[in-house]
């Protein structure tokens, strides 16, 4: 049987049936290779392939451009039925019903509104029960699966490998490109295997298994590669999990990150308002159970992470590699410039410990960790106990239905009854686009995916964690190791 | 998109590492609808003082980068959000070119297709360029995509990485759009095979 470097294996010419290939095909393929090959249309020497996508998901932020080259070009939306729009950047997550007071957020807002009416998009709109964080939406909808590509102006479309799909982010002018036509212009990546060793430790949740791995690798290590999570801390987490996971795979330069897909995958979908049922719901989890790497499948390279050795993570620094365990020190810039950068901008005095360091708010949301699970770990903390005085706390869940789902379990009301405002769903403070943001010089602790300088707020200081160690944060008026309330 | 050929320009150098995106163009500049624009937010947060005045300390600011068209930056530059807007504002303000020992694989994409050129060269001769653009204010250089070469003051030629399929698109400043358009049947005939049956208006 072949071992051949996976990057000199032939591309094939011309599509046989996408799923009755990988039968015909013995040289043992990766989950990433089987989704790539299922999708090629056409590969041309001298031209990168034309990949077919099966879905697109579509925000107001990174699509009017594209829909004025549409317009431009005289052309229509080639396949409406396989496109969904949703709007979350730019949205205010309080008093939806009311007008945008943000006279440049309502023109976008609005344009997104036409641009869907013109080109029959479906958009699940402010007060939509389907409305939210477009990387929430698409599996709650049923419409991310396994074995499909997913693409959209993005870059945390990686989310959405969480349930064994090929899916990432795209520029306007491939959203342009796959509006009209269904492809995209792509090459193969490289693949790596992260495998998660073991089974974490209480108070270690999936935050902190990317953290880390990020921690390890750089934001530049995964740089045209398509990661692929194994190891029995992924298969014993959640959807949720897998997805917080996936989620960030950007941020450490991967392409995109996927996990096979297991039965955990299929009881999630099962009642999905979109996906098959009956038959063909059997045949369609039939197919996916091919899906997984085959065994002797040959990754590009492999990074192993020793799961059960792990401690709640948090990061110090302004770019999301810069992270360390909750109980570590500041670390010392040893010469190293961004370090001295960093925590010039941070404030933040080498040697010190981070635990105790006092923080001004508190965020959980965003598309990382803003799902029905991520909710409940921060509830199950702070149960019972108040959010800090000096803290400003907010939960802004990733959707219409997270929200409301979180207000039935009682969780909405453990969040107000701490002293947290509890939100609509949107990216609110993960990117403070809509007025939810942090004043200059203020510290927070936040479960959204990036620390860069400014991102929640000009002049704003971030410190990414997971709801866990947000809540103790939370309740501690400073930097705090969860595991305390354990 | 205007063909990229051959041209020499102006080196604005910005040795920091991971630019990221957030900071070529901060998120609350992203509600606009145009592409156009964006060039005098390029980098908004290092280049102006909270009362909104140009900071000095930032290189966009001194004399030196006035018509500068090429970008000289540190390791992994364009890392984070997937925002075409960070080209357009590059392209905005007036680059050409962005030189560094790295881009962020989304990025790079976008630049390719908007005309800019990411001149991705090896660690040493990104050094032995900071140090000329920091004894020589005026430091031009000269970029052939054609031979896909950049001259260095010395006069030595670096070869720099791309795509046979992108550089040709740059040189006749074609479309990628068409090329894809152009194999619409065998799009439709993979339509009628695949396997996935996703329908968003059910
Ligand atoms: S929550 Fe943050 S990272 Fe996620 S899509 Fe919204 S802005 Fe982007």
């Amino acid at each position: 049987m072949s071992r051949a470097p996976i990057q000199d294996a032939p591309e094939p010419a011309a599509p046989a049936p996408a799923w009755a290939r990988l039968e015909l095909v013995r040289k043992p393929r990766t989950l990433y290779e089987k989704v790539w090959d299922s999708h090629v249309v056409t590969h041309e020497p001298g031209a990168p392939a034309v990949l077919y996508i099966d879905l697109h998901l579509v925000h107001e932020v990174t699509s009017p451009q594209a829909f004025q080259g549409l317009r431009d070009r005289g052309i229509k939306v080639r396949r409406p039925d396989r496109t969904q729009a949703t709007m979350d950047h730019s949205i205010p997550t309080q008093n939806q019903a009311l007008p945008i007071v943000d006279p440049i957020a309502a023109k976008q807002v609005q344009q997104l509104r036409i641009n869907c009416r013109e080109f029959d998009i479906p958009l699940a709109d402010l007060g939509d029960e389907s409305q939210g964080i477009v990387h929430v939406i698409g599996p709650e909808l049923g419409l991310t699966r396994p074995g499909i590509t997913v693409v959209c102006g993005d870059s945390h479309t990686s989310t959405h490998g969480a349930f064994g799909a090929l899916a990432f982010g795209i520029g306007t002018t491939e959203v342009e490109h796959v509006l009209a036509t269904q492809c995209l212009l792509q090459r193969r990546s490289k693949t790596c295997e992260v495998r998660f060793a073991g089974r974490v430790a209480d108070g270690v949740v999936a935050k902190d298994l990317i953290l880390a791995l990020i921690a390890e690798i750089g934001i530049g290590g995964g740089t045209g590669q398509v990661l692929e999570y194994t190891g029995e801390a992924i298969r014993s987490l959640s959807m949720e999990g897998r997805m917080t996971v996936c989620n960030m795979s950007i941020e450490g330069g991967a392409r995109a990150g996927m996990v096979a897909p297991d039965d955990t995958t299929y009881e999630f979908l099962a009642d999905k308002p979109t996906v098959p049922k009956g038959a063909e719901w059997d045949a369609a989890v039939a197919r996916w159970r091919s899906l997984p790497s085959d065994e002797g499948a040959v990754y590009d390279r492999t990074v192993e992470i020793d799961a059960a050795g792990l401690e709640p993570m948090i990061t110090w620094g302004t770019n999301p590699g810069m992270g360390v365990r909750v109980s570590q020190p500041v670390p010392e810039p040893n010469g190293n410039p961004s370090v001295r950068k960093a925590l010039d901008y941070m404030r933040l005095e080498p040697g010190k410990p981070l635990i105790g360091q006092p923080v001004d708010v508190v965020f959980i949301g965003s598309c990382t960790n803003s799902r029905i699970t991520d909710l409940r770990q921060a509830a199950s903390l702070l149960q019972g106990r108040k959010v800090d005085p000096r803290v400003r706390m907010m939960v802004v869940p990733g959707s219409e239905r997270v929200r409301a789902q979180a207000e039935a379990e009682g969780l909405a009301e453990i969040f107000r009854a701490a002293g947290a405002d509890w939100r609509q769903a949107g990216c609110s403070m993960c990117i403070a686009m809509n007025g939810d943001q942090l004043d200059s010089g203020q510290y927070c602790v936040s479960t959204s995916n990036r620390n860069f300088e400014g991102r929640q707020g000009k002049g704003g200081r971030t410190f990414l964690a997971s709801p866990l160690t947000a809540a103790a944060a939370a309740v501690e008026g400073s930097v705090a190791d969860p595991r305390r309330y354990l | 998109m205007q063909p990229v050929t051959s041209f020499s320009g102006k080196v604005v150098p910005l040795p920091i590492t991971d630019v990221d995106t957030d900071q070529i163009i901060p998120a609350r500049f992203l509600k606009t609808i145009e592409k156009l624009g964006l060039g005098e937010n390029l980098f908004n947060d290092w280049r102006y003082l909270p009362d909104g005045g140009p900071n000095p300390e930032f290189v966009l600011n001194q004399p030196r980068a006035a018509g500068g068209t090429i970008l000289l930056a540190g390791d992994n530059f364009g890392c984070g959000s997937s925002r075409e807007h960070a080209p357009w504002a590059l392209l905005g303000f007036g680059f050409r070119a962005v030189i560094s020992t790295s881009f962020a694989d989304i990025f790079r994409n976008n630049c390719l297709k908007n005309g800019l050129l990411p001149v991705a060269v090896d660690v040493a001769t990104l050094a032995e360029l900071f140090e000329a653009a920091s004894s020589d204010e005026g430091l031009e250089l000269t970029v052939d995509l054609a031979s896909q070469t950049l001259t260095l003051p010395s006069g030595r030629g670096v070869s720099f990485p791309i795509d046979d399929f992108s550089k040709q698109c740059l040189l006749e400043g074609g479309d990628q759009l068409s090329y894809i358009q152009q194999r619409m049947p065998a799009i439709t005939a993979y339509e009628s095979q695949s396997a996935e049956a996703l329908n968003t208006l059910a």
